[in-house]
């Protein structure tokens, strides 16, 4: 039987349940901490002071608003739907994190904590948190993979120049899940001083409230956006999904729409059937992981397996439980774009747009690429171009052949 | 009456504290660690803390994190845990075994078939590192209908209101983790001990065990002192480690080594006079 639900929007509840997902499963000594950030973070929800400060640096600092823009050369390549982009990628840093970093920063300094830690794994959460560090003189230390270390080398040299103090983790895979182990370790032993920025709608809760909260102003500009471009709402909503932030932002404050069809896009790295991807909506199960249940690539003991794609940002075993929770509901549809699909989507976007996308939004856009041409003239299609590709271009080419 | 109320009821008559002790199932491999396992009680633990290796363990240094890491990449799963702990039994039914690790391959291998599965192997309790109280009512019911004691982990950042919670469901004994921060790494205060057991015992007669942090025989002794139960983990998966040459093979003597370590930290705490036992 399908539940029917008066609203989307009402999540999670008072324990930080989305339907069977979600939660806080963490050791005891977080436990009273996460009251307090969970505390802090209502209480500065509804404080005009905190969302004035966070609105005017929105504008001020990151930029905002993102334009919303019609892609008007993928619109006629496709020859079907109209196609807009969000244009999150022209933030301040370059993609959608600083949005959430930012919002986090602040609730650290109002909860007179003096040190930010964070994860991250290709690193522009490494860089969006240390930016807003460096802008608040407070010290940052971001912990990451030492694979994704070697990967992501100007990402690692930014953070410095940002002042922040990145520490490798060796344990595990080396790469994002690993990474979250040695922050969530950190944060267990300097709960006193320490605030944890999160950077994806995973984790414990209040993080997934708290991180969709901060992201929702992606879809509420492109609310208002759409409508003075087109004098209506959209058709369809698309964005790739890692653990969904920038997915989570742009969906949240349409999800009551229901005529708005909304699709998540994961990544399949070398194929599903490969084993070798990171869709756990599309592959994985109901599991528990870095203080939440969520979808998860696991193995049947319970162990959780490595994810795969060619895009860092995406390359996690699991997924924001607000999304596993959508999933289940069916409100959100979900799918999956393989590595080559993302590369193409990548490349044709740089030649026809002048636009160079990160290889996460090239995700989303390959989607847009399949289902555009088979829709009606009249069909408003909107895209968040969650980040631009300047960090990509090093694998890009070495997928490509080219020698640099 | 279950083996952890006759252990801790024997401690008791002793008039000292025990030893707990620590190792990861399967570590470095099945057929090893089947063999520390065995000659544990002869060494002179008290009790076993069996860890169920996860990929993820989130709560735990580097060194436990690793046995984790050798224990499945030769193969161990939840079912060869639990067949360790019916061999186990097979010689010795008087020793309590605690199962100690996350929540997901519990949940992965089904709570209620776990739950059974566990007591038939001889399991006596369980702690589950990441399931607070807050989340704990999906589990509770499972692990009461099968006999299984729910060992609470109480922190130092938990208030005394959070205590009296924590204790509530709690069966067997509570579990105080001495030190902010993951296993093996730093020591907590003799003083902070005190205090904090002494806090735990204003809500609880459970026996309380105190762990993290415990490396050496002098500190087993100390803590051994002040609570009914010392914990060592790292300090033992380290003699380990430290038996497996560059390819992660096992040496010559790898089980006599860690049983001696464990002899040595046996004695320390059978000559400390328990002062909290009246």
């Amino acid at each position: 039987m399908t539940e029917t639900l008066n609203t989307f929007r009402a999540g999670p509840d008072e324990d930080g349940h989305f339907g069977i997902f979600g939660g806080r499963y963490v050791a005891e000594t977080l436990m009273p901490l996460l009251l307090d950030v969970e505390k802090a973070y209502e209480e500065a929800k509804v404080d005009p002071a905190f969302q004035k400060e966070f609105s005017n640096l929105l504008e001020h600092y990151v930029g905002r608003p993102s334009p919303l823009y019609f892609a008007s050369r993928i619109t006629e390549k496709c020859g079907g739907a109209r196609v807009y982009f969000k244009r999150d990628e022209l933030n301040h840093t370059g993609a959608h994190k600083i949005n959430n970093t930012l919002g986090q920063v602040l609730l650290a300094r109002r909860m007179g904590k003096t040190r930010v830690i964070a994860e991250t794994g290709a690193g522009q959460h490494g860089v969006a948190t240390a930016t807003v560090c460096a802008l608040f003189g407070i010290p940052c230390v971001v912990y990451m993979g030492a694979r994704d270390i070697e990967r992501q080398a100007p990402n690692v040299f930014r953070m410095k120049l940002l002042g922040a103090e990145v520490v490798p983790v060796e344990t595990g895979s080396s790469t994002l899940k690993d990474a979250m182990n040695g922050a969530l370790r950190d944060w267990v032993a300097n709960v006193d001083d320490t605030f944890y920025v999160i950077g994806t709608v995973a984790g414990p809760h209040p993080y997934p409230a708290m991180v969709r909260d901060f992201q929702s102003v992606i879809g509420n500009e492109t609310r208002n956006q759409v409508v003075t471009a087109e004098g209506r709402l959209p058709d369809t909503l698309v964005a790739c999904i890692g653990g969904g932030s920038n997915a989570m932002g742009l969906f949240h404050p349409f999800l009551d729409d229901d005529n708005i069809e909304i699709v998540g896009v994961e990544a399949a790295g070398e194929g599903i059937e490969t084993g070798r991807h990171a869709a756990s909506l599309a592959a994985g199960k109901p599991g528990i992981l870095h203080g939440n249940r969520t979808y998860l690539l696991q193995d049947n003991d319970g162990q959780i397996i490595e994810a795969h794609s060619i895009s860092a940002g995406l390359d996690y075993p699991g997924i924001g439980p607000e999304h596993a929770w959508l999933n289940d509901t069916g409100r959100v549809h979900y799918v999956s774009v393989t590595d080559a699909e993302a590369l193409e989507a990548f490349q044709l976007c740089s030649e026809l747009e002048g636009i160079i996308p990160a290889l996460e939004p090239a995700h989303a856009l390959a989607y847009v690429l399949k289902v555009a041409p088979n829709l009606t003239s009249d069909h408003l299609l909107v895209m968040n171009m969650c980040g631009r590709g300047d960090k990509d271009v090093f694998s890009v080419a070495e997928a490509l052949g080219v020698n640099l | 009456m279950s083996r952890l109320g006759d252990r801790f009821s024997l401690l008791r008559d002793e008039g000292r504290g025990g030893l707990v002790t620590f190792i990861t199932a399967g570590d470095p491999t099945g057929a090893i660690s089947t063999q520390i396992l065995s000659g544990l009680p002869s060494a002179g633990a008290d009790i076993i803390e069996l860890g169920m290796p996860f990929t993820d363990p989130m709560a735990d240094g580097p060194s436990i994190e690793l046995a984790s890491g050798r224990a499945l990449a030769n193969g161990q799963d939840m079912e060869k845990t639990l067949s360790l702990v019916s061999d186990f039994r097979k010689q010795d039914d008087l020793t309590p075994i605690v199962l100690m690790g996350y929540y997901n391959p519990i949940y992965a291998y089904g709570r209620e078939k776990f739950s059974n599965d566990a007591v038939a192997a001889g399991v006596d309790g369980l702690i589950m590192v990441d399931l607070p109280p807050e989340e704990e009512e999906e589990y509770r019911p499972f692990g009461a209908a099968a006999g299984i004691d729910i060992v609470r982990l109480i922190a130092p950042t938990s208030t005394d209101y959070r205590i009296a919670t924590l204790v509530e469901n709690a069966s067997g004994f509570v579990y105080y983790v001495s030190v902010r921060g993951i296993t093996g790494t730093t020591s907590a205060a003799k003083r902070d001990i005190v205090s904090n057991v002494g806090r735990i015992k204003a809500h609880t007669d459970l026996p309380i065990a105190v762990g993290f942090g415990i490396r050496t025989p002098q500190q087993a002794a100390e803590v051994a002192a002040i609570a009914d139960a010392a914990v060592v983990g790292t300090a033992i998966v380290e003699k380990i480690a430290n038996k497996l040459d560059a390819q992660g093979n096992p040496s010559r003597g790898i089980v006599e080594e860690t049983l001696d370590f464990v002899s040595d930290l046996a004695s320390a705490v059978r000559g400390a006079r328990n002062r909290s036992i009246s």
